[in-house]
């Protein structure tokens, strides 16, 4: 019986952390190429999944709308990034926090004024809607494997053109040395615009995969961006490889921590104190996991700048 | 940090010929208020000017120490629902409330600081997101202290015979608060620790060559501000009779974080016009619209864009210009 529900969680964890790479990578490469700190990237999260929750109820079609959502998103980042974020490069880290933050303010009430305060419910597409026979005891939801297919096709397609086109070398270059990449004849102010409408893209399909999962409200972007801080603060700001790890690290242990934490301290304590402090450290844990490393290693497990 | 940003000089004058007009204008605002018959704006003031004590606290370290801390506001809360568990258990007295507030705050800033200060540049500035973000789910998942719901407080702290129960004089005690407070950072900051400090900010490397113990200055700034973070919420706890998590969620660092930018990064009275501008901004906002914050971060845009050194840098740019 354990042993199941450990598979399951695992699964869980997997499919949650796969997610938080999406974000996470987008997130990472504009923060490692042009030193920018985007507060606004939980917005275009935000906004692709409510795109790809109106065209689905439009068109009844989840994966339809899924295209058409991703587009609209890189579209949407690529303008942002031409009309504002291109003008805050320069400029300091507090600039940075505090011009991202307006956008991310005018996006939240944009959408609240567009769609209204009340979340909106994106379903699954039909045919995933049931479960699946794992192992003989295991049934997972088929919608969520898909999930974890998806996340595992895109970190896969990331890798690739990181590793091996002519745009990822240059965007490694970029990561590790602006101004010498600049120097060696790389375009890197078109290279970042691409970027950031990929970075865009991918933001929108994590926020319509896990739409049908968690609610599609205003504020959706803001938690789950300071996650994706954390996992690519952990895996070390600039580095694919670093943030697929980090992802990895912080849904698995988030999942596992909320249910394993409260487990073991129904065993340990007596019922109310587990039942306050479970959920209070189930909570934190992710973020004693960051303070940890980087305590310990102060740029993330896989630094990229020399 | 961008240098154009700051004051050129180390030492930062009270401006006593403006702020004890300002402070003369202050004191008689609760009279002109009532005579209007809109105490309302005793209140505003009052949060008004709590909030320039949390704002300034913050500059300490972001515009004076050049630390970039996105967690201020869990100082604020800590101090918050200090005062709040006393009053819960009792202990009403100010005298030994806000001290213990500010205890508390100073001791969460003293180990989070122990831990952050090893970063540098944007690690600092997520790191301290992280604690503060954790600090908040601590107190959300507490069911003890009302958890989600946050919790009353039964009764304003007391100090001797005053009586704390009206607006106006608690305004009072409030301003009483902020005048000492501004007193002592300008001696503070003018002081061979202010100038260490500003120094640090300016260029790290060449202080700790010079054998200056950099990591203890900067250490000393963030639990000082911390403390003095809690001491705002520790009023702001009383002033609104309520605390709740709310008071600690990030897009309250985020909204400290621009009070201070607004206001001046590094300028005395920075977090004063800062908290000024902003509280003014949001209540005349909202009375249009519920989409205030429409307006907010278009206007935070603009400023970010086109008045990159707030608003303080740009009336000492006012001033200077004829003379100049």
């Amino acid at each position: 019986m354990n042993g199941i529900l450990l598979l399951e969680q695992s699964l869980n964890g997997l499919q949650f952390g796969l997610m938080l790479f999406l974000l996470a990578a987008g997130l990472t490469l504009v923060f490692g190429i042009m030193d920018m700190i985007n507060l606004a990237h939980g917005s275009l999260y935000m906004v692709g999944a409510y795109c790809i929750a109106s065209v689905a109820t439009v068109t009844g079609s989840f994966w339809l709308a899924l295209i058409v959502g991703v587009i609209a998103a890189a579209v949407f980042g690529i303008l942002l990034e031409i009309s504002i974020l291109r003008r805050l490069y320069a400029r300091d880290h507090l600039s940075q926090v505090l011009g991202t933050f307006a956008i991310l303010l005018m996006c939240n009430e944009t959408v609240r004024l567009v769609w209204g305060a009340q979340p909106i419910t994106l379903n699954p597409p039909e045919a995933l809607s049931g479960p699946v026979e794992l192992l003989p005891v295991l049934m997972y939801p088929a919608y969520r494997l898909c999930i974890i297919g998806v996340g595992l096709l895109v970190a896969l397609f990331l890798y690739l053109l990181i590793t091996r086109t002519r745009i990822g070398m240059q965007v490694r270059a970029g990561a590790a040395n602006r101004e010498m990449a600049m120097a060696m004849g790389s375009h890197v102010q078109g290279l970042f615009t691409v970027l950031f409408g990929l970075g865009a893209a991918l933001c929108a399909l994590a926020g319509g995969m896990l739409g049908p999962l968690l609610a599609v409200q205003v504020g959706m972007g803001e938690s789950i961006l300071i996650l994706a801080f954390v996992v690519i603060v952990i895996g070390g700001i600039g580095s694919i490889r670093g943030a697929f790890l980090g992802a990895m690290l912080v849904g698995c242990v988030d999942t596992a921590g909320r249910t394993l934490v409260p487990m073991v301290f129904e065993s340990l304590l007596s019922p109310e104190a587990a039942s306050s402090a479970g959920p209070a450290v189930a909570s934190i844990l992710i973020y004693v996991l960051m303070a940890t490393v980087l305590f310990f290693k102060p740029r993330g497990l896989f630094p990229t700048h020399g | 940090m961008a240098k154009s940003l700051l004051p050129k000089s180390l030492d930062h004058d009270l401006n006593w010929r403006w702020s004890s007009l300002v402070l003369c204008a202050l004191m008689v605002l609760p009279f002109v208020a009532n005579a209007m018959g809109e105490s309302f704006y005793i209140a505003l003031a009052t949060r008004i000017l709590i909030f320039a004590i949390a704002a300034t606290s913050l500059n300490l370290i972001l515009g004076f120490g050049g630390m970039v801390s996105f967690g201020h506001a869990a100082f604020l809360g800590v101090g918050a629902y200090t005062v709040a568990i006393l009053t819960q258990m009792g202990l009403t007295d100010a005298w030994l409330v806000w001290p213990v507030a500010m205890l508390v705050a100073g001791s969460f800033a003293f180990l989070i600081g122990a831990v952050s200060l090893r970063t540098q540049g944007v690690y600092f500035i997520m790191i301290t997101l992280a604690f503060a973000q954790m600090m908040y789910y601590l107190v959300v998942s507490v069911k003890t202290y009302g958890g989600d719901d946050g919790m009353p407080l039964l009764t304003r702290s007391r100090i001797g015979m005053w009586d704390m129960s009206t607006d106006t004089n608690f305004y009072y005690v409030t301003l009483a608060v902020c005048v000492v407070i501004w007193v002592l950072i300008a001696r503070l900051l003018n002081a061979r620790f202010g100038h260490v400090l500003q120094a640090i900010r300016d260029n790290e490397v060449r202080m700790q060559s010079l054998g200056y113990a950099v990591f203890r200055h900067k250490l000393c700034a963030f639990v000082l501000s911390g403390a003095l973070a809690g001491l705002a919420g520790a009023l702001l706890a009383n002033q609104s009779g309520f605390v709740s998590p709310a008071m600690m969620q990030w897009s309250q660092s985020g909204m400290l974080m621009m009070m201070v930018i607004l206001g001046g990064v590094g300028h005395l009275y920075g977090g004063v016009w800062g908290a000024i501008v902003f509280l003014l901004l949001e209540e005349t906002l909202s009375h249009f619209t519920i989409h205030w914050q429409l307006g907010l971060g278009a206007l935070l845009l603009a400023v970010v864009l086109l008045a990159p050194n707030g608003l303080t840098s740009v009336f000492k740019h006012l001033q200077k210009e004829p003379s100049a």
